[in-house]
């Protein structure tokens, strides 16, 4: 059969992507500029069987997510900045209890009530577990279409496979734009583990999923467990793009949006000679520092381009461990910048002749 | 005959063999083994799913015989409703605190009412924070002392006791809501029946049943067990409404 192609809003991507990833429970809560995915879901999962409950708030949404989670079922939520803030909690007990669920976070700028536009302020959060106590959430990071509809269904493999939740970190600037997508079907999966699903004692002994730990002894149990995980999903999981990075004398590290435009800066710096390289981050958590080991000698220096007062580049730094000069191009508020102010950066940084300009 | 000796009373199979570990004179052990005589004469305890929240109340996920799912404070009903959406055959009961329900998890009660909700929920009402070591609740009484209204709760800086059955009984969804004591043989009885009723209404489907039970906590009341039971009859039930504060016709004819 076919690919089915169609043309979707971002944030309808992700909801088809769920869908068709086999997610029957979308648990939200209405706020810009991620209201199309509970719009879209509202409009689907009644014809296409599937339940979605518009929550009395965004804690109620993420513990509703919670307790499906709990019953082995695929389930999802979105929302965007201060509604992630929200849920954190939530997040929190998820990963202690170690749930797979989805969050879609389409980033709007803050602090505070901030605005709509396109922004990536809310990268410490999502890559340093954003709730309290030490835990990690698996990032994911679409920069178009056809990715938002990928790494949704990446996220939800993902989510069952480690059984953690796992961020799909997008922005407004994705969430709202319409692009043609390929409507790809569910890849195979393994057989997952269902011995720890609370779905009623029928035939087998009670089953409890909490987090309490009534010890220290069992805390730090938990705790190492827990960090074992992480580890291995570090080992594991890396995901990145690499753009004209093998031969660059200089490195854009760019994710998402950005990463999207500093293609075009790469293109535009290679074709006047400026040997220009890109590495995107796909996965933000956990960080692609494997990206850098085998290019790290050639490089001159790297800039980062983010969305942010420079969140990204504590990441760069550490995975090239201070090895060469990281500089920081960014804009803010839910400003972007255009390849053409990003070149003008990279060239006035290194020196470099802009025959672009 | 037989010579053989008959046991005629025993734990409930709703119970695990863990044993309650409540201060002495505390009802909650009360109020736990009636939900599990319950889920046993309803034989559903296989198909039953509890929600603990944190506080004493949490501690049934470890005494209940069922499956539990152990939730943040003030959050069990919204994971409940995770579960019943994603179960719907299953059925689904919280087991809350005053403080959790009354106080951090209001709204949740309140939309679960408002939604109908198809689970039911179990408040236990002894008008403090028990678990932290006594401080004012929302259900805490005027001029009641706790280690957070030391000279007495004055409402009218600190508010009035909220009723949460006579609260969520206004909302259509809330289709069945009841206020008991376990404090007699007599109110023991009568809470018995509201918790099988309330159960019942999910068994049928009809919408949201709430039983708010009023207990004592002698610990942090600083009584004895005994002079808890009648500082309970003679403060909180004047205050506090008694009894089937809703019955819809549906669940009348249960």
């Amino acid at each position: 059969m076919a690919l089915e192609r169609k043309l979707l809003k971002g944030n309808e991507i992700i909801g088809e992507a769920a869908i068709r990833a086999g997610c029957g429970l979308f648990f939200g809560y209405p706020i810009t500029p991620s209201t199309e995915v509970v719009e879209y879901l509202s409009a689907q999962f009644p014809k296409r069987g599937g339940t979605v409950l518009q929550a009395e708030d965004e804690i109620g949404a993420i513990y509703m997510c919670y307790g499906a989670a709990c019953t082995g079922n695929r389930v999802m939520t979105a929302s965007s900045s201060p509604g992630v803030s929200l849920k954190q909690e939530g997040i929190s007990y998820a990963a202690a209890v170690e749930l797979p669920m989805v969050i879609v976070n389409v980033n709007r700028c803050g602090p505070g009530l901030g605005g709509l536009g396109p922004a990536q302020s809310d990268y410490f959060q999502s890559t340093r577990g954003g709730g309290h106590g030490d835990y990690r959430t698996i990032v994911l990071a679409p920069s178009k279409a056809q990715e938002l509809y990928d790494f949704t269904m990446d996220a939800f493999d993902l989510a069952d496979k480690h059984r953690n939740p796992v961020i799909l970190h997008t922005d407004g600037f994705l969430g709202q734009t319409m692009e043609p997508v390929w409507l790809k079907p569910r890849p195979e999966q393994p057989e997952l583990d269902r011995s720890w699903v609370v779905d009623g004692a029928k035939g087998r002994e009670k089953r409890v999923l909490a987090s309490y730990s009534l010890t220290n002894e069992i805390g730090e149990a938990n705790n190492l467990k827990w960090e074992e995980k992480y580890k291995h999903i570090e080992e594991t999981e890396q995901r990145w793009e690499s753009f004209h990075a093998e031969d660059a004398e200089y490195l854009i590290v760019s994710y998402g949006t950005t990463g999207r435009i500093s293609k075009s800066t790469v293109l535009n710096a290679r074709a006047q000679g400026i040997k220009l390289g890109l590495i995107r981050p796909i996965t933000l958590w956990p960080f692609p520092k494997k990206a850098f080991e085998p290019i790290l000698d050639n490089l001159k220096g790297i800039v980062t381009v983010e969305l942010n007062t420079g969140q990204m580049i504590e990441d760069v730094q550490l995975a090239t461990k201070c090895k060469k000069p990281v500089y920081l191009y960014r804009r803010q508020g839910g400003m972007l910048p255009t390849e053409h102010e990003i070149l003008d950066f990279v060239v006035d940084t290194f020196n470099l002749t802009n025959e672009e300009a | 005959m037989s010579t053989e000796m008959q046991k005629v009373f025993g734990r409930s199979a709703g119970l695990t063999d863990v044993p309650f570990s409540f201060c002495p004179g505390c009802t909650h052990g009360t109020i736990m083994r009636l939900i599990a005589e319950v889920l046993e004469e309803l034989e559903i305890i296989d198909n039953t799913i509890g929600i603990s929240p944190v506080g004493c109340a949490g501690f049934s996920q470890n005494f209940f015989a069922c499956d539990f799912i152990g939730a943040a404070h003030g959050r069990a009903q919204a994971v409940g409703i995770g579960v019943k959406r994603a179960l719907p055959d299953r059925m689904v009961f919280t087991y809350q605190g005053d403080g959790d329900i009354a106080a951090i998890g209001t709204q949740h009660a309140i939309h679960a009412a408002a939604r109908g909700e198809k689970i039911t929920s179990i408040m236990v009402n002894n008008a403090i924070f028990g678990m932290t070591g006594g401080q004012m609740a929302p259900t805490t009484l005027d001029g009641m002392r706790t280690s957070t209204s030391p000279y007495g709760k004055n409402t009218a800086t600190e508010g009035f006791p909220i009723d949460m059955p006579r609260l969520l009984a206004n909302l259509p969804g809330a289709v069945y809501v009841a206020a008991v004591s376990v404090d007699s043989p007599k109110e023991i009885a009568k809470a018995k029946k509201a918790i099988k009723k309330a159960f019942k209404v999910q068994m049928a489907g009809l919408g949201f049943a709430f039983v708010s039970v009023l207990s004592t906590c002698p610990t942090n009341w600083g009584i004895t067990a005994t002079e808890s039971l009648q500082w309970l009859r003679d403060n909180m039930m004047p205050v506090y409404q008694m009894g089937e504060l809703k019955v819809t016709e549906e669940v009348a004819k249960l």
